[in-house]
């Protein structure tokens, strides 16, 4: 075998390799982003039921019920807010007028049912999504302290 | 006085390391032999320059000395000692001053070790090395300083968020470090061979014990950072396709397969310029890696705002470093000559099918991780890539690399017989058939994909063993003759049967534990029961108790199965006070067939506590045969011929013809 062919060969199969792999990206990407919204989002362009998105925000002081383990409260921009429900542990962190993001889907109540409550590593960081959505809703006062 | 002791040795490492950059690569050019010797003892002044800063931070630490911001801001008085010296690390500042410290140490350990090698490759390597420490003590000491003082000195320390107050967590950092760092000495070797226009056999052996090096740390600082997310976060899981996780897995995947491309280059002489690429790329992936996960780029594209010069620097740099090398590799690399020819069914057509694979894999978790980027810069659109574009990119992908994974080791260089090798790897066909059917009678259920996965590791498993049988000849000579084979294999051998083995152990962990795992979630009264796996888990109470800085509330259960006592799991939850936070403290019983593992929440105020308690069929197999991948890697290191000073008469010559050329 020649050089020539060797590169030959050696290139058909890079370009194979690529083209399965651009085309399972092409596939997946389509179901597989999750977007990101806050609550005035919702307000403004509400999603269908059953797509799963992220939503952020602050948890809303006195919102926050518990009984077992299903927990419900409401994430706030401080200019809208949306029912959270959750079933599960809650997460280190979680506290009333702090930052959250959860994910999960609509349900037909207009309620935002989460499968996961991201938790945080640490209590002085605060998701830049939310921190984003609450200076576009003009409620961000920044923090002295950076990460 | 400490902290300025640090300060100063950081500008004198700068200093040094500015000599160590110019001066040996000019020597090189000249063929100054001075010149190019300076590059050793420069690599020692800078690495003991270093040494002292970090120990100046590691004193500053251990004593509480709070008038440096750093201490103040990331340690407390009543910490651990553990954690007080793990907190040098656990910091932005810290952390870089520990990369610079390891990366000085590479330096010298290249000049240590690097007895045998050309004067001029020698002082190339070591300059690009001293080059590669001024960008980033330049970084330490004009955005990340971490010698700064505060005016008065607060009382006590912030504290070390408790997260990381862990052992998993203390020593994931060095290593994960001495696996990025390491890759620089690749690098430096590939921007030396570039400039000097020569890659031959020699030059790859010098370079696969620093590359085995690497990866072996790389896999170990992996494996110890998702031990961690494990057992400390509480969630039950162990890989979450985190931008984070993502920035280390990278380079493993390219350092995997740099690892195995240099193996041609070695034995046969070729694929020479795409080794070179992908030594630029694994370590182009560390920085890109060490940058996205300290400057919080990702989970923040507003790190950039909170401190504009640490972003543009960091911008700056990564633009340098990837864009430099690899304008260097356009212009050189069409110069140098392709060797050995080779059949597409041959040992180095297999190779070539691992380093396609792997480096696609790479790609699509780069794209994965770096499209949320893209988009906000473009549409503004808030978006994060989860799990499922992963598992639909990464696996499709690794499935057929691990196939061809068993065939590699039994096709012979150059020219090889498919159709031999399958009639030898019947018995894998066998053992697939024998584990999936198994699999299946037991567990009754699962998705395709588990059954895939189960066959993938009784394939590698037996393909494994069916190799080693074949090279010691079992069965076809004396038991006694077997033996003498075996024993006489060179280290390399054991070290890629090992490594393999590694890898299939984590593949059985990883389709086992997410395929069959049960969970459940219950509000549990003092005295319930409830059945997980097979196994009756029964809540005894729960109390409060206080640690050393923090309050605990801890709950008991006994777990029985077939009413014989198996475990007695405490789960915690704790909350500190400096800084405020609670932490989840699971209860985990290791086995090897299952790891149980019990989380408790808080009272619900009828005396009920919230639990949620997993059974993981095997999954510690994915922490055990990611130590099996780096025993085998330290077999594979230990092998004779990168012994130091074992050198055998044809590398003399080899080196002596690289010598003349060199000069």
């Amino acid at each position: 075998m020649t050089r020539k062919r060797r590169r030959l060969y050696i290139v058909v199969a890079a370009m194979t390799v690529l083209g399965l792999a651009a085309g399972l990206v092409l596939m997946s990407f389509e179901d597989s982003l999750v977007f990101f919204h806050s609550p005035s989002d919702l307000v403004e362009k509400p999603v269908p039921e059953g797509r799963t998105f992220r939503l952020g925000g602050l948890v809303e002081e006195g919102s926050f019920k518990k009984s077992g383990v299903e927990i419900t409260f409401r994430v706030t921009d401080l200019a809208e807010s949306v029912d959270v429900q959750f079933r599960g542990l809650v997460p280190d962190l979680f506290r009333e007028g702090q930052g959250v993001v959860a994910e999960g889907q609509m349900n037909e109540n207009g309620i935002f049912v989460a499968s996961n409550v991201l938790a945080k590593h640490d209590e002085n960081y605060m998701p830049p999504e939310v921190a984003e959505s609450l200076k576009k809703a003009g409620n961000w006062k920044p923090k002295e302290d950076k990460q | 006085m400490i902290g300025e002791i640090g300060h100063f040795g950081l500008i004198l490492a700068l200093v040094v390391a500015v000599l160590q950059g110019t001066l040996p690569m000019i020597g090189a050019s000249k063929g100054n032999v001075a010149l190019m010797r300076f590059a050793s003892s420069a690599s020692l002044v800078q690495f003991l320059a270093v040494s002292i800063s970090f120990i100046a931070l590691t004193i500053a630490y251990v004593g509480s000395d709070f008038s440096i911001v750093n201490v103040a801001q990331n340690s407390h008085s009543l910490k651990p000692m553990l954690y007080k010296i793990s907190g040098v690390w656990g910091n932005h500042e810290g952390s870089l001053l520990l990369w610079a410290w390891i990366l000085a140490l590479f330096g010298f350990a290249v000049a240590a070790f690097g007895r045998n090698l050309p004067d001029g490759l020698k002082a190339r390597v070591l300059s690009v090395q001293g080059m590669i420490g001024i960008g980033f003590l330049l970084f330490i000491l004009f955005t990340s300083n971490p010698f700064e003082r505060i005016d008065p000195a607060p009382f006590d320390g912030r504290g070390l968020n408790p997260l990381l107050q862990d052992p998993g967590l203390a020593f994931h950092p060095p290593f994960l470090y001495l696996g990025y760092v390491g890759l620089s000495v690749t690098f430096s070797f590939a921007i030396a061979a570039l400039i000097e226009g020569k890659v031959d056999p020699a030059w790859a052996r010098w370079v696969r014990p620093w590359t085995l090096a690497a990866w072996g740390f790389l896999t170990l600082g992996i494996a110890l950072g998702s031990w961690w997310a494990y057992y400390e976060l509480g969630w039950g899981g162990w890989w979450f396709w985190d931008p984070v996780e993502n920035a280390s897995f990278m380079p493993w995947l390219v350092s995997t397969a740099l690892l195995h491309s240099a193996i041609v280059v070695e034995k046969r002489d070729a694929l020479k310029n795409w080794t070179i690429l992908l030594a630029i790329i694994a370590f182009s992936l560390s920085l890109l890696g060490t940058f996205l996960v300290r400057s919080g780029v990702l989970n923040s594209v507003h790190a950039f705002a909170s401190d504009p010069a640490r972003g543009v620097f960091i911008l700056g740099f990564l633009v340098l470093v990837i864009g430099g090398s690899l304008i260097l590799y356009a212009v050189r690399a069409p110069t140098m000559k392709g060797g050995g020819l080779f059949a597409p069914i041959s040992r180095e057509g297999a190779l070539i099918l691992n380093n396609l694979l792997l480096s696609t894999a790479a790609a699509t978790v780069l794209l994965g991780t770096l499209y949320p980027l893209f988009l906000d810069a473009l549409s503004g659109a808030k978006v994060s890539v989860g799990p499922p574009y992963f598992n639909a990119t990464f696996l499709p992908l690794i499935i057929p690399l691990i196939i061809a994974l068993a065939f590699g080791p039994f096709l012979a260089w150059k020219r090889a017989d498919l159709k031999g090798v399958f009639s030898r790897l019947k018995l894998a066909i066998v053992s697939v058939c024998v584990i999936v059917g198994v699999s299946w009678w037991v567990t009754d259920d699962g998705p395709i994909l588990a059954f895939v996965g189960m066959g993938l590791f009784a394939w590698l498993v037996t393909a494994v063993f069916v190799e080693l049988a074949d090279r010691i000849k079992l069965f076809r000579t004396s038991l006694r003759q077997s033996l003498k084979r075996f024993l006489n294999l060179p280290r390399s051998a054991y070290g890629m049967s090992i490594a393999h083995l590694g890898v299939a152990m984590v593949i059985l962990g990883v389709t086992a534990s997410e395929a069959w795992q049960s969970e459940r979630l219950d509000v549990m009264q003092p005295g319930e029961t409830v059945v997980v796996g097979g196994y009756d888990f029964q809540f005894e109470g729960a109390e409060r108790l206080e640690g050393p800085n923090y309050g605990i509330l801890r709950g008991s259960f006994n777990v029985k199965r077939n009413d014989s006592l198996v475990a007695d799991l405490r789960p915690e939850q704790r909350v500190y006070e400096s800084p405020p936070m609670e932490t989840t403290e699971a209860a985990i019983w290791p086995m090897l067939s299952a790891d149980l593992y019990v989380v408790i929440g808080e009272e619900d105020g009828k005396g009920g506590y919230a639990t949620r308690i997993y059974h993981k069929p095997f999954i510690s197999w994915i922490w055990i045969g990611a130590i099996v991948m780096f025993i085998g890697g330290g077999f594979s290191l230990s092998d004779r011929r990168f012994r130091i000073g074992a050198a055998s008469a044809r590398k003399k010559q080899t080196q002596k013809t690289a010598e003349a050329a060199g000069a």
